[in-house]
């Protein structure tokens, strides 16, 4: 069972803003009948003003998914669509008194339902079509950017919570490899935005910057790419740019661009901030 | 207000009867059965008298076929683990794809930590084995075949005593999970072709932390809980005598009447499957309509989520359970539901309703005003499946 706050189950027994709205002219739909849940919302928004005047809803799934539907509405009517912009998915589950970590996903629905609207109304692609990228969880199709997107604004740091906020790893577990990937990139990209210049860095010579790069290839990389019969190989270093060629399974993998990402977050962390990862055939 | 509790193959209400019989071992019996003295000793013929009271529940031949543990998981490692150590030479099981997870992960482990070969039996959309699978993928390579009685989510009962005959053929031991059967079907297992059978206490009527496990006499057996000579040196530990003397009454109750309650249960659980068909639109019966325990019903409700219908049925006092992957904390929806091919569109609306022999008529009718109402309502929430419903709302 789960701990429900009492404003979880105010929304879920009593629902604000049922149903599909006539004159809306802004709708967002996420989510399946497959995946156990779906949210479809409906705005209308005054063109002139860009205020949202009316919100409703239209939610397949749990309690919290339902609650978290009916709270998004509430929020949203009188924001204008750049105030609506700025609503979290922390938002949603503030809204309600928090929600319990394994369902935090439904907070997450209830924002990409709201993008979704909004680019609707804008006339742009919708977001999932934006954050296209690639597929890393199939059950639930989850791609590397979305699950970027939620890890960085929640501050994610494991497999686990990656899968309470995007269900991503939920289902068969095989990508749990690919998560951890790109959690890692994640860290060696903000390492990158907090750092400040790394005197010792800067005074690292080419050739020295060269024997530290083969270092940690060999100690750190090559043992984690041969565990699933891939390799690599430094081909040069020019400047920042370190010029790698994949090996093995690696070049057919269709992960490649994380491994990529990947290693470039080693470097990054281990050698030197600024360095980029380039592949070469 | 007490709930209407349609959970019973969650677990169960202790019988009055059964609680009476285990207050004295509590603080006025509490000996040790294993003791020299007559305090102690005494206690050991109650234990003695509980085991015959199960063997007689299980038509074993012997009161020493019956060994006491922990509960039914327990029963499930030691049976399994026992035909492993005492057949070396064969590295492989069968099993089927929709056991409890007590068996279902137990086989998992073993193959992928211990290097033995697991072989899934799969179901039919209705829940029931194929026998020529079953005939086809038990071979001389087989150590044991782990079939569960009656699933726990359906209610369905497969053919154990024909699928323990072909393992006999082979030469592999038969073990199966009876937990959700004992109690609910008569069993004779004096002339079956079954070695080992796991139950639970809590399942009929007894308190938790106890079961047992049934082994034929003669079959090789190796004790999975390593320790002191009690249960003939099959079982380690101390014996739980309170829930021993409980397990003991429960089995006595059981016994009683059997046919009779089950017929009774059978009745109000159809009674509830034709009121839920009747009354709702978009209900599929979930498990083969006859090969089913008698008190077991699991609906699935397309186009509203299992978790959203239990929290209503909650509110109103109602308890149920569901397959849906809301409310287990995982994110797929059942393993059983799914291994049947249950389509997407009510796999996470299923719900259970298991009865017992508790039951009232009162409940099953209050359950049937309430329900059509909560579906009626999250399927208007429900952005899927308006027109269909709107298609037959204009019909009717």
């Amino acid at each position: 069972m789960w701990e429900y706050s009492d404003k979880v189950k105010d929304h879920f027994f009593n629902p604000r803003n049922v149903g599909a709205l006539e004159d809306s002219n802004a709708v967002g739909e996420v989510g399946s009948l497959a995946c156990g849940d779906s949210l479809k919302l409906f705005l209308k928004v005054d063109p002139d003003t860009d205020r949202i005047i009316d919100a409703t809803f239209q939610t397949f799934g749990c309690g919290s998914a339902i609650a978290s539907s009916s709270a998004l509405t509430e929020m949203l009517k009188g924001k204008t669509v750049q105030e609506a912009m700025d609503i979290t998915n922390k938002d949603i589950a503030d809204f309600l008194g928090g929600l319990p970590k394994e369902k935090m996903h439904c907070s997450v629905m209830g924002r990409e339902a709201l993008h979704a609207a909004i680019a609707h109304y804008r006339g742009q692609p919708s977001p999932a079509e934006q954050l296209e990228g690639e597929l890393v969880c199939q059950c639930f199709g989850v791609t590397d950017l979305q699950i970027k997107q939620v890890a960085t604004e929640n501050k994610l740091t494991t497999v686990e919570e990656v899968t309470n906020y995007t269900k991503a790893g939920g289902g068969c577990g095989l990508c749990h490899e690919k998560i951890e990937e790109i959690l890692l990139q994640i860290r060696g990209e903000q390492k990158k935005d907090e750092a400040p210049p790394v005197p010792a860095a800067k005074r690292m010579t080419n050739l020295q910057k060269i024997a530290k790069i083969q270092e940690v290839i060999e100690r750190e990389i090559r043992p984690m790419l041969q565990q699933d019969g891939g390799d690599v190989e430094l081909v040069d270093v020019e400047g920042a740019r370190v010029l790698l060629a994949l090996r093995g399974m690696c070049t057919s993998c269709p992960s490649a661009a994380l491994t990529r990402e990947g290693i470039e977050a080693k470097l990054r962390e281990l050698v030197l901030p600024d360095l980029v990862v380039e592949e070469v055939a | 207000m007490n709930p209407v509790y349609l959970d019973n193959n969650a677990t169960t209400k202790v019988a009055a009867e059964v609680f009476e019989a285990m207050k004295p071992f509590f603080c006025e019996r509490y000996g040790n059965p294993s003791s020299m003295h007559s305090f102690g000793g005494n206690v050991a013929r109650d234990v003695a008298a509980a085991r015959a009271a199960l063997a007689a529940l299980l038509g074993a031949s012997s009161p020493q076929e019956v060994v006491f543990t922990s509960g039914g998981t327990e029963s499930d490692s030691t049976a399994i683990l026992s035909a492993l150590a005492t057949s070396p030479e064969r590295r492989e099981i069968v099993t089927s794809r929709v056991e409890h997870p007590a068996v279902l992960n137990l086989c998992r482990y073993l193959a992928r930590d211990k290097g033995y070969t697991v072989r899934w039996l799969s179901v039919d959309r209705e829940g029931r084995l194929d026998m020529e699978e079953v005939q086809s993928k038990i071979s001389d390579h087989t150590a044991i075949v782990s079939v569960m009685w009656a699933n726990n989510e359906t209610g369905v009962i497969f053919p154990i005593q024909q699928i323990g005959e072909i393992a006999h053929e082979r030469g592999a031991l038969m073990h199966t999970d009876a937990v959700q059967a004992v109690g609910k079907i008569p069993l004779d297992l004096k002339a079956s072709a079954i070695d080992f059978i796991s139950l639970s206490g809590h399942k009929l009527h007894g308190p938790k932390g106890i079961g047992a496990l049934y082994v034929k006499r003669g079959t090789r057996f190796s004790p999975f809980v390593l320790g002191g000579h009690q249960e003939s040196n099959r079982r380690g530990g101390t014996e739980n005598v309170p829930g021993i003397v409980g397990l003991g009454t429960a089995a006595r109750l059981a016994a009683k009447n059997l046919d009779e309650e089950n017929d009774r249960v059978r009745r109000l659980r159809d009674k509830l499957e034709q009121g839920v068909m009747a009354g709702i639109p978009f209900a599929h019966l979930n498990g083969h309509k006859e090969a089913r325990l008698p008190n077991t019903l699991n609906v699935g409700f397309e186009f509203v989520e299992g978790e959203a219908i239990l929290m209503r049925l909650d509110e109103k006092g109602i308890c149920a359970s569901s397959g849906s992957a809301c409310t287990s904390g995982s994110l797929e929806p059942s393993h059983v539901l799914r291994a049947m091919g249950v389509p997407f569109t009510s796999v996470h609306g299923s719900i259970r309703f298991s009865l017992s022999r508790y039951t009232t008529a009162e409940e099953i009718d209050y359950v049937l005003t309430e329900l059509p109402g909560i579906i009626h309502f999250l399927r208007s929430v429900s952005p899927f499946g308006r027109e269909n419903l709107e298609a037959i709302c204009r019909v009717h």
